[in-house]
């Protein structure tokens, strides 16, 4: 296999005070799904907000496309190619669906009309709420926009923070369905789910986190199947 | 109650600058400031109580002030007979039928359900209470402003001490914040600092045009003062022989000794204020009020019904304005509405609260009397300084004129000016909470 | 009975007035309802600012006299708004720099940028008299009347007159097309739509790519343009006087809050219904019921609900009202 598209190499740190993250590697090769699990207070979302630089690192470093990013802010990467859509306020709630995606847009300057067009065909249902506001969007249709916003850059690697966190189960698996989607089109995905079963099972890679360190990394298939990680973090 | 060295020689500096001021202006002049520093120490007092005990920020300053002067006139103040015959009852019934107008219409929209009938319920009481009202009370009011308008044409007082309104005046500020602290307290917190704007050019507004009440904008002058006047102290044997030993001329030391009598009382009432606060303050109770400054969330989550504790001290801050205002009327004998202005009464205190340490009573202290002597002397400076930039000018140019002229408004500068330095560069104070 | 007099003593006395009245609040209820949404604080010096763009465009005013240019029949000051603009301007943006610009860096509470506020309206205080002094500046020139009471009754007849002086209606006209060139601004540029996206959500804004300095610095710009139109037509209809200025705070909060903060179409509605709410309830209605009633049974009181002076107390009273029932406004703005 060749280099992962983005990786956070052995990443320590902590948000000022101890360290949470202790020597934690995440990476994700292109177009495949990576997801982090684990119980609470792994610091899942902790490792996935490292990756994004809104947590300094005292060790480790973060690569994205084999180049080193671990000084950059969240906004210069996105500008280098990621995606992040935050667990919570993920949009703009007054604003129409449509804005939402032109803001997701704000650093390009050519003609986005046509991911928009994308972003539309992916997630049918927003092109006819197109005018209205986002937050008066059911909470699945409000992650659509979400999710469409960060693809507005057209990034190489989408990073989400519990996707599928309050949303109905019917809806999650259309969630994932899309996002399955997404990484055909050769965007990397990388996530932190809550719902680890469902998550693992479309997970190309899968990171179970314990207090901060990687406990077991391997394909969401063999994770699924080992009976450590089935007792400890899948209910059986 | 502990002061540093470097606290106590704050103050030191500050009345060695004050004994300056004796010594090359006036001390006349020196004390005139001692006394207004006094007053404004107490307000910023009740300020700091609002702003540095439970991050409450009350624009209104100037109304609890102004309210507080009122009880001056209403309680010292004799009494006009004719007035009150002529119209007095008619003027209480009108009060009262306001009031009961109020009530009926809380009491309506307490009982009815919500919909049309209760919002046509609530308007025909307004109405027919408006009506009666006005219809009491409008030509009563006239009566008695009829009566000998050129020195009366109000009710008066009650012809009591005027110590006693003191007091008075703490509590008509006391009931004035209560209402005001009833509706915006609990909501977002600039939302008070908008109503006490509001509610403060209402009291001024009512105490300029209400002129059955104090005479309004005629203003109400030669109030009984606690302590003697100069003039009454001139002709005294002793006080001839002791200007006598000092040098001075007569009326000089007289008005130097009526203002030492009022700046004796204004300390006993500082000195218990502080003492007080300071009690409260080191309390279970004062301990409460900083956690829930520092950490609402926290503090509600505990139990603690915040929106209660912080209309508590609303109340008590407003009700220190209140008597600092009865205290300034008494002394300056005359209640006068036009000279209330908000940047004067409001904004003023709080730039001494801000510079003196907010959260700590001795800095409150020291900051109104550091603003007041600034506010006195810079203008003068301002003057002087006017004057030198203007030196090379042709006298009488138009140019010349007009800066001399606006000398005046240095000071709003210089208070500006002072209050963002201190709020940048030192935002603890002169004396920083501890 | 006669509703047509009747009809043009309150078009003439209350409506035209208070529409004047109404566009002025709703310019400067817009700038503060803009700082909040972006800058998140009560901006205490509003009024204060105003009056200082105000004074500078009565300075290009008289410049402008001295040299006898004129754009008669409009008042001269119309061509002085570009010069108070940049001025104001100006000195919003050096006010930003060095004072709030510091506690947005820090993350200083919403208070803390209030008391800023204050140190500014000192110091714009002091800048506006020195320049200014404290008593009325007058400064409009140009037609006066577009017409007047004469030409009224000469025209239709009736008894009752009605007069619509120039800056009353370059006012209406002038704050229609400011509201207007605003919300094309917000709803269609993508520096509006940036500050719309920064007022919404901060976090998701900076992500975006959207830089904060940027838009508050565009936020300041806006707010300079609205306060110095503003505050040229209110001083134009009503004389230049800083202390009114000042005054002008209470109902221009009103307005923001009524209309719900951080709302740019609520403060519009909330500015009109304060204007028309201070204006009739301190308007003595005896004339145009006197026309209205039947024959003998004409009021013999002002009907007048309250005193001019106690315009304030109507203001505060809509605010109460608001504050007790619906604290978020009529459209909702931010909450809590």
């Amino acid at each position: 296999m060749d280099k992962p598209v983005l990786i956070g190499d052995a990443m320590t740190g902590g948000y000022g005070g101890a360290d949470i993250l202790h020597d934690c590697t995440i990476a994700v090769d292109k177009g495949q799904i990576a997801v982090i699990v684990g119980p609470n207070g792994a610091g899942k979302s902790t490792a996935m907000k490292a990756v994004f630089g809104m947590l300094k690192l005292r060790k480790g470093a973060v690569r994205l496309n084999g180049e080193d990013i671990t000084t950059l802010t969240p906004q210069a990467r996105v500008a280098k190619g990621m995606g992040f859509v935050p667990q919570t306020s993920n949009i703009f709630p007054s604003m129409s669906v449509e804005e939402n995606l032109e803001m997701g847009a704000f650093i390009r300057r050519d003609d986005f009309q046509e991911t928009i067009e994308q972003v539309y065909d992916l997630f049918p249902i927003l092109r006819d709420k197109r005018r209205q506001a986002a937050g008066e969007l059911s909470g699945g249709q409000r992650q659509q926009v979400a999710v469409g916003r960060a693809l507005m850059t057209k990034p190489s690697v989408l990073m989400l923070d519990e996707p599928t966190a309050g949303v109905s189960p019917i809806v999650m698996d259309e969630l994932f369905d899309r996002i399955i989607e997404i990484a055909r089109s050769g965007i990397s995905i990388l996530m932190v789910e809550q719902n680890a079963r469902q998550a693992l099972e479309i997970a190309d890679k899968g990171y179970v986190l314990v207090q901060g360190a990687n406990r077991y990394t391997d394909t969401g298939r063999a994770l699924l199947a080992d009976p450590d990680v089935r007792k400890s973090f899948l209910g059986g | 109650m502990n002061l540093t060295a470097r606290d106590l020689g704050l103050f030191a500096l500050m009345g060695a600058v004050l004994a300056m001021v004796g010594m090359f202006q006036s001390w006349q002049l020196a004390i005139t400031i001692l006394n207004m520093s006094l007053i404004s120490a107490i307000m910023a007092l009740g300020v700091n109580m609002q702003w540095g005990y439970a991050g409450l920020f009350n624009v209104g300053v100037m109304g609890f002030t102004a309210v507080g002067g009122l009880a001056v006139v209403l309680v010292a103040q004799p009494p006009v007979p004719e007035a009150w015959a002529a119209g007095g009852l008619g003027i209480l019934l009108g009060l009262m039928l306001g009031v009961a107008t109020i009530l009926a219409a809380i009491a309506v929209y307490k009982h009815l359900s919500p919909g049309k009938l209760r919002g046509a319920a609530i308007f025909g009481v307004l109405a027919v209470g408006y009506l009666l009202t006005s219809y009491v009370f409008g030509p009563a009011k006239s009566a008695v402003q009829a009566v000998n308008p050129a020195s009366e044409g109000y009710l008066g007082g009650l012809n009591m001490p005027v110590i006693l309104a003191w007091p008075v005046g703490a509590v008509f500020a006391a009931g004035v914040a209560w209402l005001v602290g009833k509706v915006s307290l609990g909501l977002r917190s600039d939302y008070l600092a908008i109503a006490t704007l509001g509610i403060s050019e209402i009291v001024i507004a009512v105490m300029k045009h209400e002129r059955w009440l104090a005479r309004g904008v005629n203003n109400v002058t030669g109030i009984d003062r606690p302590v003697p006047r100069p003039v009454d102290l001139q002709p005294q044997p002793w006080v001839q022989s002791l200007a006598e030993t000092l040098g001075w001329n007569v009326s000089q030391t007289a008005s130097v000794l009526s203002g030492l009598g009022y700046a004796g009382l204004f300390v006993i009432v500082l000195a218990l204020l502080i003492w007080l606060a300071e009690r409260a303050l080191n309390s279970p109770w004062g301990r409460m009020m900083r956690a829930i400054r520092d950490n609402e969330v926290s503090a509600r989550a505990m139990g603690k019904n915040v929106t209660k504790r912080h209309l508590n001290i609303f109340v008590l801050g407003s009700a220190v304005c209140g008597l600092a205002g009865a205290m300034m009327v008494s002394m300056d004998g005359q209640l006068t509405p036009g000279s209330y202005e908000p940047l004067r009464f409001t904004f003023l205190i709080w730039v001494m609260v801000i510079v003196g340490g907010s959260g700590n009573n001795w800095g409150a202290v020291l900051g109104a009397f550091v603003i007041w002597f600034l506010w006195v002397q810079v203008e003068p400076a301002g003057r002087w300084f006017m004057e030198v930039v203007t030196s090379g000018m042709a006298d009488g140019s138009e140019l010349k004129q007009h800066l001399l002229g606006s000398a005046a408004y240095m000071r709003l500068l210089t208070m500006g000016v002072a209050l963002l330095l201190m709020l940048r560069f030192a935002p603890r104070g002169l004396i920083p909470e501890r | 009975m006669e509703p047509l007099n009747a009809l043009v003593s309150v078009t003439n006395f209350m409506l035209i007035p208070a529409l004047a009245y109404g566009s002025q609040l709703a310019l400067g209820a817009l700038g503060i309802t803009l700082i909040y949404s972006i800058l998140r604080f009560a901006h205490f010096a509003h009024g204060d600012t105003m009056a200082l763009g105000t004074a500078a465009v009565i300075g290009g005013t008289f410049f402008l006299q001295a040299r006898g240019i004129s754009i008669s029949p409009l008042p001269t000051a119309v061509l002085a708004i570009p010069f108070g603009m940049v001025v104001l301007i100006g000195y919003l943006l050096i006010a930003d720099r060095l004072v709030y610009r510091y506690y947005r860096k820090v993350k200083a509470k919403p208070m803390i940028f209030v008391m800023a506020s204050l140190g500014v309206m000192f110091v714009t205080n002091g800048i506006t008299r020195l320049f200014m002094g404290v008593g009325e500046t007058r400064f409009e020139d140009g037609e006066r009347f577009i017409f007047s009471v004469r030409d009224f009754r000469d025209f239709t007849g009736l008894a009752e007159g009605m007069a619509l002086r120039n800056a009353q209606a370059l006012t209406i006209v002038t704050a229609l097309i400011g509201m207007v060139v605003l919300f094309w601004f917000l709803n269609r540029t993508r520096a509006g739509k940036s500050m719309r996206a920064y007022s919404d959500n901060e976090d998701l804004a900076l992500l975006s790519g959207i830089n904060p300095e940027r838009v508050v610095i565009i936020t300041w710009v806006i707010t300079g343009m609205l306060l110095v139109t503003a505050g040229t037509l209110y001083g134009l209809d009503k004389g230049f006087r800083p202390f009114n200025y000042f005054q002008l705070l209470l109902p221009m909060f009103a307005a923001a809050i009524l209309g719900g903060l951080g709302s740019p179409v609520g403060a519009i509605v909330g500015a009109y219904i304060v204007a028309f709410a201070e204006m009739g309830i301190t308007y003595a209605w005896r004339r145009v019921f006197s026309y209205l009633m039947p024959e003998g049974l004409e009021p013999t009181s002002m009907m007048q609900l309250l005193p001019v002076d106690y315009k304030f107390a109507v203001t505060f009273a809509i605010l109460v009202i608001v504050l007790l029932f619906r604290p978020t406004g009529i459209f909702k703005g931010k909450v809590l």
